[in-house]
This record gives C-alpha cells, structure tokens and sequence, in this order.
C-alpha cells in the first residue's frame, strides 16, 4: 500500500500520501503499517482500532485542519439538502456526492423508503421530514436508490399470498407495493434483474410522491421552491442518474 | 477481506462514452395516483442528468487496493457551500461535478476493490448515527465502502422489540441476520437537536412527529432527570445524550436474535459520543455478561470505557 509518493494522485493529499502523513504523525507505529507491495495483515481485526483510525483521521485532516468551517458548525447547522439513502454500506451520500459535514441531514433506512404521512406507524420518518424541512429548512430533498438493493430484492420477492418471512424488513419494505405493481405491470415480463432495476427505480418516484403527503413538504413546496430530486446510483456501471420531481395541479374547469 | 457472494452478476461492459451528457428532458410518465390525494400526478417533470463513466482503459487497470485503506478526500473549496441556486441546472451541475469526481478520484482508482463490492457487502460494523447533517459516520469514524452498515435517523435512537416495527429494527433485522454484522455501534453527539426535544417535552404531549419519535428515549429523560436534577438544562442535555445511547443499547438486547448472537459472543454491542465542540470521541462497551446478571435490577455494565482526542 505505502507505494513510492512520486505515485500520488494530483488532488491534494491521495490515498498513499494521506497515510504516510498519518503515519509519519503517529511516529510511524501503526499495526496495519502497510508494506511495499501490499496489505499484509495478519493481526485479528480490531473494531476499536478501526474506528480509533477513522476518528484520528478526520480529527487531523479535516477537524484541525478547518477550523473556522467547523467553528461555524459548532453553533448550528443549516443544511441544504435532506437526503434519503440506503443504509447498504456501499453507498454513503457523503463518499459518492461528498457532502462535508452540516451540507445534508440525511436519513438512512433499508431501501432508502418514505412512507406517506402516518404519525402512529411511521413517527421514525416523520421525525426526520419535520425537522429537516420545518426546523432546518432545507433546500431540496434529495432521494438515493441504488443498484443491487437487497431491501428492493426483498420487496420484489415478497410472496403475493402475504406470506412474511422477515418480520421486520417485509413489514417495511411493504411500503414500497405500489412501486412493485407498477413495474410488475410494465416490465412482468422481463428476467428478475431487470425488474429490480426497474423497481429500484421507481421506489424512488413513489418516495419522492409520499414526500408531498406531509403537510411541511407541502408548505415547503408552495411557499419557498422546496425541490425534490431523485437519484439511481449505480456501482457496477460506474454511474449516478438525477432526475427532477415536480406535480402540477392544472386548473378546474369549471362546467 | 471476505466477501459474502449474495449473487454473482454479469457486469455489464462500462459504457465507452466519454462526453458527459447534457440533460435530456425524458417524455414524462404516465399519471397515476398512488394513493387517495387530493390532486392527481399529471406528469413527472424529468430533468434526466446521467453521469457516464469517463472511461479509460489504462485507468481500469490501476493496482487494485484492500478497502481498509481507501481514505477519503474530502476537499473544502473556498466555497464551503454549494452554490446558491435560482435555477435547478446549478444544482445539477455541483451534484454532477462532485459525482464524477469520486468517480474520478476513487471508483476508477479502486476499481477492482469497488467491482468486489459490487458482488456483494460484508460489512463488518452496523452504525445507528444521527441524522444531523455534522455527524455522519463516513467522517467522523472514516468509514470506507463497505464497511459499515448505517441506520440515521433523529437522535439515533433505537426502540425496543415491543414496540414493534420500524425503519430502524428492519435495518437491525437484515444486518444482523441477512449480513451477520460483527459489532453494533450506537453514535450519539453533542448538542442533539432530539435529545434537546425529548428534554423540553412536557408530559402526555405528543403533537408532533419529532415527540411521537423521541418519546422512544423516555427512560433515558427519567433517568436523567433523577441522576442530574441539579445540573443545568444544557448539562443535562449533555447527560441524556450518552444515558439515551445506553438505553438503545439495553434496548438492542431486546431483540431475541441479537441477545441470541451476542450471548454466543457472535455480535458485541458498543455506544460512541462524539462531541464536536471540542472534536473528542468517547467509546465504551456493553458488557453482556455483567449486564444480564443484573438484569432484575435494571442496572446495565459498561466496560472498555476510552476517550479519544
């Protein structure tokens, strides 16, 4: 891992470089030293120590490194974006579109799901739009699905005689019904693959529609040009798909 | 690193163009309403930005790295924020550029490691953080793709088995019994907007959504209220801050599967806190046996207790 540093990427810092001055920092003793030409591990896998690292690494390359940014964040946040994505670990909001910390209140649930607006079953979710859109404000609420979601999988392979084999998972990813019936009904005949791709999709579009049932997206809506943007971020393609949403109601005639 | 093999798929060769496509306006889809609304979905406005891999064959071929070592760049431009937007296209054009920059800089750099990923995930964390936009668990604990299952949600707290489901045990359930996650970390932090709701409460009011949620801490506000009586309101704060991560950790224990596995030293159960007034993460542990053996008496064992600064 710890190359030659003539090999550094041009971006400031780059991978190699960043670890050779976290290593130089902790005066070079470091158990997962890397060697010239790979990883070579053979201590068992410490949790502790992993986070420690994560920890140490943001304190020295992003917290004392900016201290005016994250003076800043010290009195309050003000984000713009609340965004809703996977819990998958593949796909963190902040590694893929590089939210720094006070840019986005994100929620994370399996299958990145809104439900509609219901204070009994779904206070979770509520909570979150409540505070985000009411409180904070936000600008634009941005919903994230991904490829090879094993949440949308679930959905796609809930049995149709309501059969539950997860009691947890199949009772949330539940919401995602109407999503599953649209695409049955579209692509019924394509190969499992494809439909989930497909659903993965429109879960999205059914997320962002369930958004507009809480009365302060609504308001947001209306009032202040709060936008709603879907997202499909593909890690076996390489790529990011972000479509707008947007509802017209059209005038009544009036007969 | 293992990797569990959830499904083999047939990568679909990378696209070759190289030109970042302009933004289509796609033919708007069918209207449908979802649900009984008042208004009907006329058309889906799609302003479509597809982000296409810049591809390059000499860079597919880049030495392939061990995830543990994929240390994140995050650049702080002048500009800390993103660009103030009239128009819709701004926004686009930030989110396209930082994607293609992760693209650029990580996805094609590490592209043999993220290929693996994309087989499968073995994370070996799963992580309850806070929704707050200043504590994401990427960050603040570096966690590289693939590492870390993440449930955010307000006040990260989690509700016990008897409440029935929710969001955050569908999340448990899966990483738990579909993943086999290894250890559960409960991150709380400073100044938590929730914890501050669930203090301010008055009794039996539950008007609103963020106290219909919060209330899943009550214990934590009782306990609180009897430990720290003399303290301040914002100390106090400090205090149900890190006694509500205790109570979501006693309150993972309520879930048969997960007491099953951590009774069978299979899974462990930890609680952080960071504070981000003074950039400190404290850590400490469950201890299970200790707990269980007190069990009549409500009091829990912590043990392995640290504080990193």
């Amino acid at each position: 891992m710890a190359d030659q540093p003539s090999n550094v990427a041009a971006v400031a810092g780059g991978i190699k470089k960043l670890l050779r001055e976290e290593e130089d920092l902790q005066g070079g003793e470091d158990q997962t030293t890397k060697t010239t030409t790979e990883v070579v591990d053979e201590s068992p896998f410490d949790p502790i120590e992993r986070i420690k690292e994560g920890f140490n690494h943001f304190k020295i390359n992003e917290y004392d490194k900016y201290p005016e940014y994250f003076e800043k964040l010290k009195e309050g946040q003000s984000p713009k974006f609340l965004v809703f994505a996977c819990s998958d670990s593949r796909v963190s909001p902040s590694r893929i579109l590089n939210f720094k910390p006070g840019e986005a209140f994100m929620a994370r649930n399996i299958a990145n799901m809104v439900p509609a607006f219901n204070q009994v079953r779904y206070s979770g979710v509520g909570a979150i739009i409540e505070y985000s859109v009411g409180v904070l404000e936000v600008e634009t609420i941005l919903v994230i699905g991904h490829s090879k979601c094993g949440g949308i999988k679930a959905l796609l392979d809930l049995p149709d005689d309501g059969a539950v084999s997860n009691d947890f998972v199949d009772d949330w990813v539940k919401i995602g019904l109407p999503a599953k019936a649209k695409v049955k009904a579209e692509f019924g005949d394509k190969c499992l693959d494809e439909q989930q791709m497909h659903l993965e999709k429109e879960a999205v579009n059914l997320s962002l529609l369930n958004l507009l049932s809480y009365p302060y997206v609504q308001e947001g809506v209306a009032r202040r040009n709060l936008k709603l943007m879907g997202g499909y971020y593909d890690f076996i393609q390489g790529t990011f798909e972000l479509w707008g949403f947007k509802l017209e109601v059209m005038p009544p005639l009036t007969i | 690193m293992a990797h569990a093999v959830l499904r083999s798929c047939s990568l679909s060769p990378l696209p070759r163009n190289s030109s970042s496509a302009d933004l289509p306006t796609a033919p708007p889809a069918s209207a449908s309403p979802i649900f009984g609304s008042q208004f009907k979905l006329v058309g889906i406005e799609h302003t479509h930005g597809r982000f296409l891999n810049y591809f390059n064959p000499t860079l597919r071929l880049k030495a392939s790295r061990e995830s543990q070592g994929l240390t994140e760049q995050v650049t702080y431009n002048k500009q800390n924020r993103l660009v103030e937007t009239q128009h819709g296209s701004d926004l686009f054009s930030e989110l396209k550029h930082r994607f293609l920059s992760f693209k650029k800089h990580k996805f094609l750099d590490n592209f043999e490691c993220f290929q693996n990923l994309a087989k499968g995930q073995a994370p070996k964390f799963m992580v309850i953080a806070c929704a707050d936009s200043r504590v994401c668990p990427s960050h603040i604990l570096g966690f590289q793709p693939g590492e870390a299952f993440v449930v955010r949600n307000v006040a990260n707290l989690v509700p016990p088995y008897e409440n029935g489901p929710s969001e955050t045990n569908a999340a448990l359930e899966f990483a738990v019994n579909a993943l086999e996650v290894e250890y559960i970390l409960v991150v709380g932090h400073s100044f938590c907007g929730g914890i501050r709701a669930l203090m301010s409460m008055q009794d039996k009011e539950n008007s609103s959504f963020i106290q219909s949620w919060v209330v899943v801490g009550k214990n934590a506000r009782l306990s609180t209220k009897a430990a720290a009586s003399n303290l301040d309101f914002e100390q106090q704060c400090r205090h149900c801050e890190k006694e509500s991560i205790n109570r979501s950790l006693l309150n993972l224990l309520t879930y048969p599967w997960i007491e099953e596995k951590v009774g069978r030293g299979l899974l462990s159960i930890h609680g952080g806190y960071y504070d981000f007034v003074d950039c400190t993460f404290e850590k400490w542990t469950l201890d299970y046996e200790e707990t269980t053996m007190r069990k009549e008496t409500g009091i829990y064992s912590l043990k392995d207790r640290e504080t990193w600064s």
